[in-house]
């Protein structure tokens, strides 16, 4: 038979989602800063208008982005952390199983958060709507 | 008395006889209608390969054509044909296909599966796609071949080309789409419940991760493909004007759209053969692959950061600076996974001890090839940058480095890795040496300068070019490359195809690869594996004493068929625990007989024979409906059977255990993304338009909309209670629920069709009304789709197929209904809603 572990490692408790939940931050904050340009420069303020509250906007979406991953790579670190004096995620144990999605986890929210910062500096260095 | 523990010879003996049967492929003219991965996943390798073949042999007349200025070896139109023919051969019939039949051909052994958990869908998808691409590719013999180029831009494919070709490429292409996403279900399926008993999710060959990746990425990215192809196709057809500007149309959304698919389809055709690689790497590095988890999450992460990419590809089309620096962004971004994987694959090769092989050196021509391809990628992802090269030969050489060197020599590679394991037999050294060199020195010389011409300004899709103007030299060394290159191919070829009957069988597992695909013996047997064995590490052949022994013995996984059916073990998601034993499909026709009938419907719509489309779309209908009824959700003799020693597992369950049920969500995740690209379509014409919504909706049309949408509301709810009364045993009530479910489902269908008849809604007059009846119709169609379902499980019930216990069929066609109520609530509330809020 084969052993689901106990406690949170249990099988039932685990899932694959968690995996996307911090690319998936990315994905929303991504499109939310393009559509809400988009509908800022071509339906309210114009082409020749100044785009100081979209980058404010943008401001405000990578805030509430970074935080989501935050509490992500908190959940991440928190499975990655189950046995501190062992670290291994490559056994046939189901502690092992859960390490490696804490830790595969916790290097999405890395990229992810690498991934928000790109798109948000956008709006640190571009000025105008040209 | 079984003994599984150590089985006497003769008992081992009728085990296998018995394996044998099961699986034996079908002799003679029957030997068609075979399912089996290994025979299906072998046609598609070979069909893929001629499509290559063909497509190469286009490229070469390019090269000839532009070898010399104002060359006439090929007209102009006759240029714009191959060109066309030439990429979209090579995306849509060769890099995308390629993936899917190595994968049918090699998953079901990488994860000791006897097969894929749905052959007969395997079957259907090669054949529409082999239909499909000899459709497409035969027009060029007939001067009616698509010239638009391989992403069809409007106008240029609506006002300019108005022969048959943008028909051919449209229905064509999509109907090979159809394919690809049979190829997703049952990949993705295959992964995540097709594993052995033990095989966690962090056990899990690299391969099956980025197959797990890219099947979802085809979920997302096809269906706006698919969406796209609706549209333009319409436009051509019945003139709804969905690009065309002086109606309100806007070619740029076909740009939005082909590129959303565009783009993931880049990595769509990537990951997979880089997954060859991170198999390929540890076997001849001779150790275990370093940092497992840093590829999960390049994996991962290149997926989802593939699908912000794709304004890159519109830098030029007057889009405001802000938002094309998000996309610029995104695809600086999307280096940092993409270079992570190389590392690892460097680290593991510095970390082992490298043995000189073939295949080897295939990997490291695609990776350094691949890099170049990345840098120049860089390059183009800077806006500034991209305007100067945009649509010139830097762009084509950008590309190529990428494909070749990011797909066609890692899948070189795989093909010298695998030959064995398929055919028993080992390629040549000599004659892959030979070829290695041939084709990493024609490439670069056909491709390098291909930058320095785009650089001095020559653009990409022109047919020929004044003497004088700086491309003679340059082009003329790409062509000699190009004769060089299709050197390095045919002697390749001719190692793959040449007679090998007085070859001996190589050994088994030649390379001493640690991974579970090489129990495969050599040559191999029908069967896969002879059992199903448990797995405790990523390369059990290397870290688990016996593995290889107790495989062979029987001592693991049904080591019997008893029945003599084709059967594999199902097993939970993350830690692979077995949950049933399923009973997979026997060989049959039907898939073939089906596959016929819809490319038959699909090709007689391109030359407007409505009746014949018809006549075969109904055909195609009712074997489908035939498939269904005499293959899928049968109710097993008995409820369970012995799987291991004493250990038993049933022989059916439904709901989410069940691979029917994944299978349904994942085909409903790809048909809802189609769905919101049609209302992406509907909110891009508001933002890029002032006057996009031109006229009000009657009152009456408001009401039917809104009847039509509760309709199929009450029609999802009726479809659960139907689920739970079937559960119940209660039959007459099943019966009237599920009866009243389907005249409810019919009836929203019908009061949409009767909305858009009387509302003076002139879909060829504006934009507006146009997409308000294309997004009304794909309700309608789905309502109506729904409709047919609940009156099949009506049937199965009757028919005694379908019982409380035994109820996948209930079970998905409720699942299929959560979408079908959340794309009914969508559109009405947008159609409806929107406009007052606007």
């Amino acid at each position: 038979m084969i052993y689901q572990g106990k406690g949170p490692s249990h099988e039932s408790k685990q899932s694959l989602w968690l995996l996307t939940a911090a690319p998936m931050i990315w994905a929303g904050h991504f499109i939310l800063c393009y559509v809400t340009t988009a509908i800022w420069i071509e339906k309210v303020a114009g082409r020749d208008a100044s785009l100081l509250p979209m980058r404010l906007t943008i401001g405000g979406y990578t805030l509430l982005a970074f935080i989501g991953i935050g509490v992500v790579f908190g959940i991440g670190n928190r499975r990655r952390n189950l046995d501190t004096e062992k670290k291994s995620t490559d056994n046939d144990t189901p502690d092992c199983r859960h390490r490696f999605l804490g830790f595969a986890t916790i290097l999405l929210c890395c990229l992810s958060v690498v991934a928000t910062l790109f798109t948000s500096l956008a709006a640190v260095f571009v000025q105008t709507t040209h | 008395m079984l003994n599984d523990a150590n089985p006497s010879q003769e008992l081992k003996e009728a085990q296998e006889r018995r394996l044998l049967k099961a699986w034996q492929t079908p002799k003679g003219w029957r030997y068609w209608s075979e399912v089996n991965n290994t025979s299906v996943g072998l046609w598609y390798t070979i069909a893929a390969f001629g499509f290559f073949l063909f497509a190469g042999v286009l490229a070469l007349l390019i090269r000839i054509q532009l070898a010399i200025p104002n060359n006439d070896f090929l007209s102009a139109d006759t240029y714009n044909q191959v060109f066309t023919m030439h990429g979209s051969v090579m995306m849509f019939l060769f890099a995308v296909p390629i993936f899917e039949a190595i994968s049918i051909l090699l998953m079901p052994q990488m994860l000791g599966a006897r097969d894929l958990p749905f052959p007969r869908l395997s079957s259907f998808g090669f054949w529409c796609y082999l239909i499909g691409g000899l459709f497409v590719c035969g027009s060029i013999f007939f001067d009616a071949a698509p010239k638009g180029g391989w992403f069809m831009y409007p106008p240029l494919t609506t006002d300019y080309q108005t022969g048959i070709g943008a028909d051919i490429w449209l229905l064509g292409l999509s109907f090979i789409e159809i394919a690809s996403l049979a190829a997703a279900v049952e990949l993705i399926v295959g992964v995540l419940k097709c594993r052995p008993p033990g095989m966690r999710i962090n056990l899990i060959p690299l391969y099956a991760w980025y197959i797990l990746v890219v099947g979802a990425m085809i979920l997302f990215a096809f269906p706006p493909l698919i969406a796209g192809d609706i549209l333009l196709e319409l436009e051509r057809l019945l003139d709804w004007p969905f690009f065309d500007p002086e109606r309100g149309g806007n070619p740029l959304l076909w740009q939005h759209l082909f590129w959303i698919f565009g783009h993931p389809e880049v990595y769509i055709v990537f990951l997979p053969s880089i997954a060859l690689v991170a198999m390929i790497v540890p076997t001849f590095a001779r150790t275990r692959m370093v940092g497992y988890s840093w590829i999960v999450l390049a994996a991962v992460g290149t997926g989802f950061l593939s699908f912000g990419l794709w304004v890159h590809h519109m830098f030029t089309t007057g889009l405001p600076g802000i938002s094309l620096s998000f996309f610029s962004a995104a695809s600086e971004a999307v280096a940092i996974p993409t270079g992570i994987q190389f590392f690892c694959f460097l680290a593991t090769l510095i970390a082992g001890k490298v043995t000189r092989s073939v295949p080897i050196l295939f990997v490291s021509a695609g990776l350094a090839t691949f890099i170049i391809g990345g840098l120049t990628g860089v390059m183009v992802a800077l806006v500034p940058f991209d305007f100067q090269a945009h649509d010139t030969y830097f762009i084509v050489g950008h590309l190529h480095y990428v494909l070749v060197g990011g797909t066609i020599f890692p899948i070189i590679a795989g093909i010298y890795y695998f030959y064995p394991m398929v055919t028993g037999k080992l390629l040549s050294d000599k004659l892959g040496y030979a070829s290695f060199w041939f084709l990493i020195v024609g490439f670069n010389v056909t491709f390098f300068p291909m930058h320095i011409s785009g650089l001095i300004g020559m653009p990409r899709r022109v047919f020929t070019y004044p003497a004088g103007a700086g491309f003679d030299i340059l082009n003329l060394v790409s062509s000699i490359g190009a004769g060089i290159l299709a050197i390095g191919f045919a002697i390749f070829l001719w190692d793959f195809l040449r007679p090998r009957k007085r070859q001996p069988y190589a050994p088994r597992n030649p390379w001493n690869a640690g991974t579970p695909e090489w129990l495969a013996h050599s040559p191999s047997k029908p069967w896969g594996v002879r059992s199903v064995p448990e797995v405790k590490a990523r390369y059990p052949i290397w870290d688990q004493p016996n593995f290889v022994e107790d495989v062979d013995e029987g001592r693991f996984y049904l080591p019997d068929a008893k029945e003599e059916r084709r059967e594999t073990l199902i097993s939970s998601i993350v830690d692979s625990v077995p949950q049933y034993c399923h009973r997979l499909s026997s060989p049959s026709f039907l898939p073939l007989t089906a596959a016929l009938f819809t490319g038959g419907t699909f090709v007689f719509a391109t030359f407007h024979y409505w009746w014949s489309a018809a006549i075969c779309a109904g055909f195609s209908f009712a074997t489908i409906v035939a498939w269904l009824w005499t293959g899928t959700a049968t109710i097993p003799e008995k409820p369970d059977k012995r799987i291991k020693g004493e250990q038993r597992a049933p022989l059916y369950l439904s709901g989410s255990k069940s691979v029917g049920w994944w299978a349904m969500f994942i085909t409903m995740l790809g048909d809802f993304t189609a769905f919101a690209s049609l209302i992406f379509a509907y909110f891009f014409y508001w933002t890029a338009s002032e006057e996009f919504i031109s006229q009000a909706m009657s009152r009456e049309m408001i009401t039917l909309f809104i009847a039509s949408c509760c309709c199929g509301l009450l029609a999802w709810l009726s479809t659960l209670l139907a689920r739970k009364l079937n559960k119940w045993e209660t039959s007459v009530l099943y019966f009237v629920a599920i009866a009243f479910s389907a005249i409810c489902s019919l009836s929203g269908a019908t009061l949409i069709v009767i909305a858009l008849r009387n509302s003076g809604f002139d879909p060829t007059a504006d934009v507006y009304p146009a997409i308000v009846w294309v997004i009304s119709l794909w309700m309608g169609l789905h309502l109506a789709l729904g409709g047919v379902m609940q009156l099949y499980c009506l049937a199965r019930k009757a028919a005694k197929r379908m019982t409380g216990e035994y109820d996948i069929d209930i079970q998905n066609v409720s699942l299929y209904w959560h979408f079908a109520a959340l794309t009914t609530a969508i559109t009405i509330l947008t159609l409806c809603g929107f406009p007052s809020l606007a």
